[in-house]
């Protein structure tokens, strides 16, 4: 009698070192997105304190949107949309461009929260210093209302690092994705998933909880 | 540059589909909040008041709720509970993940609620003559609920937007029925984009509604 042929395999070794690739690029495009939607986000703030009605009403519509619009939403929107003007992109690029868009639209607010902090009067002793605008910005601004907003910067990117699991809709294997094909094969579901979620856990709550400890001494 | 034709008429005539459809998403980020708040209230009390297991509990629902992807926390609901023989049907499934979610999340905001209001409070109260219960409901709740007002509104409106993973397990809300059309048609673009601007108006209907009830409610 013929042996029948398993469609279903264990989960074995080899595949923990598919979830650990899966992780790395779940890591990689978390960190590229974060980074670029970072220095957006801070120009854009930057944009939004300073430009207060002209970019009130241009600037800030626009980033309300994409906080407005589920990101599932934005992603099939845009990868189903840049063939349209003729841009080709893969999943990967596509990816990078909506989150590091939402993230600046996220930081947007927080960097003009974190000018905000930084009262007047001190920019203006910085400035009858003779601190010209930029070294204000740079020397005052920068250290203390960052300080202020740290925190919240923090929140934002873990929230687009748990959300680069979306990309997972535009068939770019990341670390959800990479568990789904394997419950597939495997039909273990408890246990892929388990590691899956332990992977996030780990990145996510030592830095949450590093963060919240950060808030505590600068706030006294 | 646009080397693509527009076909806005299939959507056109979907669009009473997905009109219903939004309405699905709203009830179940509905039903999903209220679920969350009492969840979310029982788990604050119990972080702040409690010890032992139930504090274990409750700390690890709201540490895994915070720290995990949204979709993970579907996807377990969906595919991990499988394992125990537990089959969930994709409206239950994407309740269960939300409600999980938002508890955790509101867990978090009610504690910081708590621990605003001054513990001479609720002692002045008490020396007053009423019981517990009455402080707690005259006295402490209406002073939280002022300051978890807010982060109630935007969870409600992460909540909306949330929903839209339902599309990924199967869940015949606004996204997933924008998908089955999209999926019959190939007019992915204009369907998602018709779905985002329905997503931008529950989002602004209910952050009009919040600052309405906000201006009756704390006419004081």
């Amino acid at each position: 009698m013929q042996p029948t042929v398993s469609f279903f395999s264990g989960f074995n070794i080899n595949d923990l070192w598919f979830l650990g690739e899966a992780a790395l690029r779940t890591l990689w495009i978390s960190v590229l997105s974060i980074s670029i939607g970072t220095v957006i986000g801070v120009v854009c703030g930057w944009l939004l304190y300073e430009g207060k009605l002209a970019a009130t009403l241009t600037l800030a519509p626009v980033l309300d949107i994409f906080r407005s619009v589920p990101l599932i939403i934005q992603l099939v929107l845009f990868y189903n949309f840049a063939p349209i003007v003729g841009l080709n992109l893969d999943p990967f690029a596509s990816g990078v461009v909506i989150l590091s868009i939402y993230t600046a639209a996220l930081v947007a607010n927080v960097a003009r929260g974190g000018i905000e902090a930084v009262g007047d009067p001190m920019r203006r002793a910085a400035r009858s210093l003779g601190m010209t605008y930029w070294q204000d910005l740079r020397y005052v601004v920068f250290p203390i209302g960052g300080r202020a907003v740290f925190p919240a910067w923090v929140g934002v990117a873990l929230g687009v690092m748990k959300d680069s699991a979306l990309v997972s809709v535009l068939g770019y294997v990341e670390l959800l994705k990479a568990s789904q094909i394997l419950i597939t094969r495997t039909q273990e579901p408890f246990l892929i998933l388990t590691i899956a979620g332990a992977f996030y856990f780990a990145l996510s709550y030592p830095i949450s909880r590093y963060s919240a400890s950060l808030e505590k001494r600068w706030a006294q | 540059m646009f080397d693509y034709n527009f076909h806005w008429r299939p959507v056109m005539k979907s669009l009473p589909d997905l009109l219903e459809a939004s309405l699905l998403t709203i009830q179940v980020a509905v039903l999903a909040m209220v679920l969350g708040i009492i969840i979310g209230l029982c788990l604050a009390l119990t972080r702040l008041h409690l010890k032992g297991p139930l504090y274990w509990f409750a700390s690890a629902w709201v540490e895994l709720a915070r720290n995990t992807p949204a979709l993970f926390q579907l996807f377990f609901f969906g595919f991990g509970l499988g394992a125990f023989g537990l089959h969930l049907s994709p409206y239950f499934i994407v309740l269960a993940g939300l409600t999980f979610n938002c508890a955790g999340y509101l867990a978090e905001n009610f504690r910081g609620g708590f621990q605003a209001v001054p513990e001479t409070q609720l002692r002045a109260s008490r020396s007053l003559g009423m019981t517990a219960w009455q402080a707690y409901t005259r006295v402490v709740i209406p002073q939280v609920f002022r300051i978890v007002y807010h982060p109630i509104t935007n969870q409600m409106v992460w909540a909306v937007l949330m929903s839209s993973l339902g599309m990924l397990v199967g869940f015949r809300e606004l996204s997933g029925e924008t998908q089955f059309f999209a999926s019959r048609t190939f007019r992915i673009f204009e369907y998602f984009a018709v779905t985002a601007v329905i997503y931008y108006v529950i989002v602004k209907i209910i952050l009009l509604a919040s600052r309405l009830l906000a201006s009756r409610l704390f006419r004081y």
